[in-house]
């Protein structure tokens, strides 16, 4: 199953090659990962997404919770959250193709944020799976060049992740 | 006023405050300035080493016999590189160490410059955590810190890099050693769930079929005397791990012995059998379980352990409770004193189950006297020399020990009477560990009786520390069991590649080891026959050798197998016995 964990670390170098470290080391697969500090500058915050079941999920966050550094795990898909996730995308756009990819890109919510002559660049914001089908009615021949966030989530309501 | 202080001279100065009696190390250019800071004082003993491999082996030794964190300093590069079997293996068996590495000056750091290497970096999966000091100022904290973090909750290695600008005699700071240490990201277990221990004190006063399987977190964490009053009160069978060996006294009638792959006929038909297995500082290692789908099919499973991550990991538990083994087992006997005033319910299961494992024992237990037994040809059995370091030792030496057959006829025949004497690398497997992880608790105990019970090829890893030895005069007794051969690789052959001994043997080209132990000033002897054993062995522990380092080369039966061996794939009931008798 697909989870998503937020993690609160210590905003210090070599705390983030600790996490990625543990994935590797103990064959864990990270499917994506966004970093950044927080409103506190002695904190980031990591999202990561992974695949796994439950056990393997448990041990997952048992083994982030024993990194010195790391300060809270939470696994926002064990209960309501928010998932987003930010595409850019360039597509080939002449001639009639041009109307086309306006036409998708309006469907899906997406803003052109850059035009040429040959090309569009377009930003879509939403959960990873509407990306996913936006990327997919385009004609793949015409996309360029894709470049995508990775997931970054909260919890809703009164799901907090704080010190 | 505080004080001004150079790195260096704070970081000596840090270590004295954490009350460090001995450090390991060997010097280089990156690690001068710490070196001159230990030259100027005389509260800390440096022992320096041959290779740095060897001073985290001592450093671990000292800390797996003391229960206090062992202290290590190599300089950069090649220093720190040689220091990371040593960590590793501190790492597997859980044992409080740190690491003091130069590095080269901050501002050098990723040009790849003279014995530069990324310890932070290279250390990173074997290290329970690591520092890179930035300036001079942090050096207290990170002591402090580093100190702190090794020897609490689960302990392990703490790797602490010292770029040398840090440490410059000319550049000073105040010098605070702070008196606490809090971190807003580690804060360990201390005491069980209650709801938890309520639940795990009830599964065992019901269970029918129990076993107590006790691991190195026992030893580990001084909680032998709350394991044996649980064991009494509940008059339920004990089982160790390798690494738990001392837990619980070996020559007690509610030993089982050792369980596992090597272990003993009784504890693991046992374990096997059991309808209630209550897990403590054990780690359900792939050495104990055999193949883990097959594990105990009929038992419920209490699992307590300071570290989560333990839990659960192979095998799925009933009861897990999170907790420090000492103060959960303490918690327990509470809950038990209380609830159970006369005898238990199961009382008369108990005594049955105890009559079944009695039969176990008495059909396939392991023979404590082998005096009457010969090898092919007359020749010395391994297990004849480990009985006579029992006997002559009445049980209470600290015995360390390296990776192979002899570790295991030391484990099976060796029974160790109290916690923290048997001392061997059961996580990593690290052979050269035996010998200079004795002379760390010759360091620690210089008037008790080291052993080390080693192999020829163990021996030959790390052997260069006999000249330490000779410059600080210890007498640590080395047992050779010489087989000629890495012996367990030879036994794995025998048994599973039809005994093609693909480099497993020396052919001719070993030493004469008696004569190379002499050419560094220490006592050799080497026997063959029983007789001869037996006709040393008072010397080498009496009065004649006290001060003397032994090397009894024993040369032994090269053909002698460790039995029980699991059966790979089975379950932990399916043993081969001796040759050709599987279970
Ligand atoms: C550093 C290292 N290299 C390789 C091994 C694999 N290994 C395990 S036991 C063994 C043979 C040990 O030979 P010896 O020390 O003579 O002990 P014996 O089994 O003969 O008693 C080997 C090579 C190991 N455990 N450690
Ligand atoms: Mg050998």
């Amino acid at each position: 199953m697909r989870r998503i964990i937020a993690v609160l670390l210590e905003n210090e170098a070599g705390a983030l090659s600790r996490v990625v470290g543990l994935f590797a080391q103990r064959n864990y697969n990270i499917e994506t990962l966004t970093v950044a500090p927080t409103e506190d500058p002695t904190l980031s915050r990591l999202t990561l997404t992974t695949e796994g079941d439950e056990g393997k999920i448990e041990q997952i966050i048992k083994h982030l919770n024993r990194l010195i550094e790391v300060v809270r795990v939470f696994d926002l898909t064990e209960g309501d959250h928010l998932e987003r996730e930010i595409i850019m995308i360039k597509v080939r756009a002449d001639g009639a193709a041009r109307a086309e990819v306006k036409r998708t890109t309006d469907m899906f919510g997406g803003q052109i944020v850059d035009v040429d002559q040959n090309t569009y660049t377009i930003q879509l914001v939403g959960p990873s799976g509407k990306l996913t089908a936006f990327i997919d009615a385009l004609d793949g021949n015409q996309v360029v060049e894709v470049v995508r966030s990775g997931v970054s989530g909260i919890g809703r309501g009164d799901r907090i992740l704080s010190l | 006023m505080t004080e001004r202080l150079s790195g260096g001279d704070m970081l000596i100065r840090a270590l004295r405050d954490e009350g460090v009696e001995y450090i390991f190390g060997y010097p280089g250019g990156a690690a001068l300035h710490i070196y001159d800071a230990i030259f100027r004082q005389q509260e800390i003993e440096h022992i320096l080493v041959r290779h740095e491999q060897a001073a985290t082996h001592m450093a671990d030794g000292y800390a797996r016999a003391t229960g206090r964190p062992g202290v290590v300093l190599v300089t950069s590069g090649p220093g720190a590189t040689n220091a990371i079997t040593g960590i590793a293996t501190a790492y597997m068996d859980s044992t409080p160490i740190v690491v003091i590495s130069g590095q080269v000056p901050n501002d050098l750091i990723g040009t790849d410059a003279f014995q530069e290497t990324d310890m932070v970096g290279i250390s990173r999966p074997v290290v329970k955590h690591s520092f890179l000091v930035r300036a001079a100022s942090e050096i207290p904290n990170v002591v402090k810190k580093a100190f702190y973090i090794a020897a609490s909750g689960r302990p392990g290695p703490v790797v602490i890099d010292v770029p040398k600008d840090t440490t410059d005699p000319n550049d000073l700071h105040e010098y605070n050693y702070p008196a606490e240490v809090s971190l807003r990201s580690y804060k360990p277990s201390s005491g069980g769930h209650v709801g938890q221990i309520r639940k795990g004190v009830r599964a065992l006063s019901e269970a029918r079929r129990p076993v107590i399987y006790a691991g190195g977190g026992v030893v580990q964490g001084d909680a032998s005397a709350e394991l044996v009053a649980v064991a009494r009160k509940l008059g339920y069978p004990v089982t160790n791990t390798l690494m738990g060996l001392g837990a619980f006294p070996g020559d007690d009638p509610q030993f089982l012995g050792m369980l596992g792959m090597h272990g003993t006929y009784e504890a693991n038909c046992a374990m096997h059998h059991a309808d209630l297995i209550f897990a403590v500082g054990a780690r359900f290692d792939d050495r104990v379980t055999n193949n883990a789908a097959k594990f105990c099919p009929e038992a419920r499973i209490i699992h307590v352990d300071v570290d989560p991550a333990s839990i659960a990991k192979i095998i799925k538990v009933d009861i897990p409770i999170v907790g420090h083994c000492k103060v959960v087992l303490a918690e327990m006997l509470a809950v038990l004193e209380t609830e159970i005033t006369g005898t238990l319910d199961n009382a008369d299961d108990v005594t049955a189950w105890w009559q079944r494992i009695d039969r176990w024992r008495a059909e396939h237990g392991l023979d404590h006297d082998q005096s009457e037994r010969r090898g092919a040809g007359g020749s010395l059995l391994p297990q004849q020399v480990v009985q006579a370091v029992y006997r002559a030792t009445g049980g209470d030496a600290y015995v360390t020990s390296d990776v192979g057959q002899h570790q295991m006829f030391a484990a099976q025949y060796y029974r160790f009477s109290k916690p923290r004497r048997w001392i061997n690398s059961g996580g990593l497997g690290t052979m050269g560990f035996g010998f200079p992880a004795a002379m760390g608790v010759q360091f620690a105990f210089p008037d008790k009786t080291v052993v080390c019970i080693t192999g020829e090829g163990s021996f030959m890893m790390n052997m260069q520390e006999l000249s330490t030895c000779m410059q600080y005069s210890l007498p640590i007794k080395i047992i050779n069991l010489n087989n000629q051969a890495l012996g367990m690789v030879k036994q794995w052959q025998d048994m599973q590649y039809a005994g093609r001994h693909s480099h497993s043997t020396y052919r001719d080209a070993l030493p004469d080891f008696s004569q190379m132990v002499g050419s560094f000033g220490h006592v050799g002897i080497k026997v063959t026959t029983l007789e001869e054993l037996n006709s040393v062995i008072p010397d080498i522990f009496g009065d004649r050798y006290r001060n003397d380092l032994v090397f009894l080369d024993a040369h032994i039966d090269p053909d002698e197998h460790v039995y029980p061996m699991h059966i790979k794939g089975g379950s932990l009931k399916d043993m081969v016995l001796g040759n050709e008798e599987p279970t």
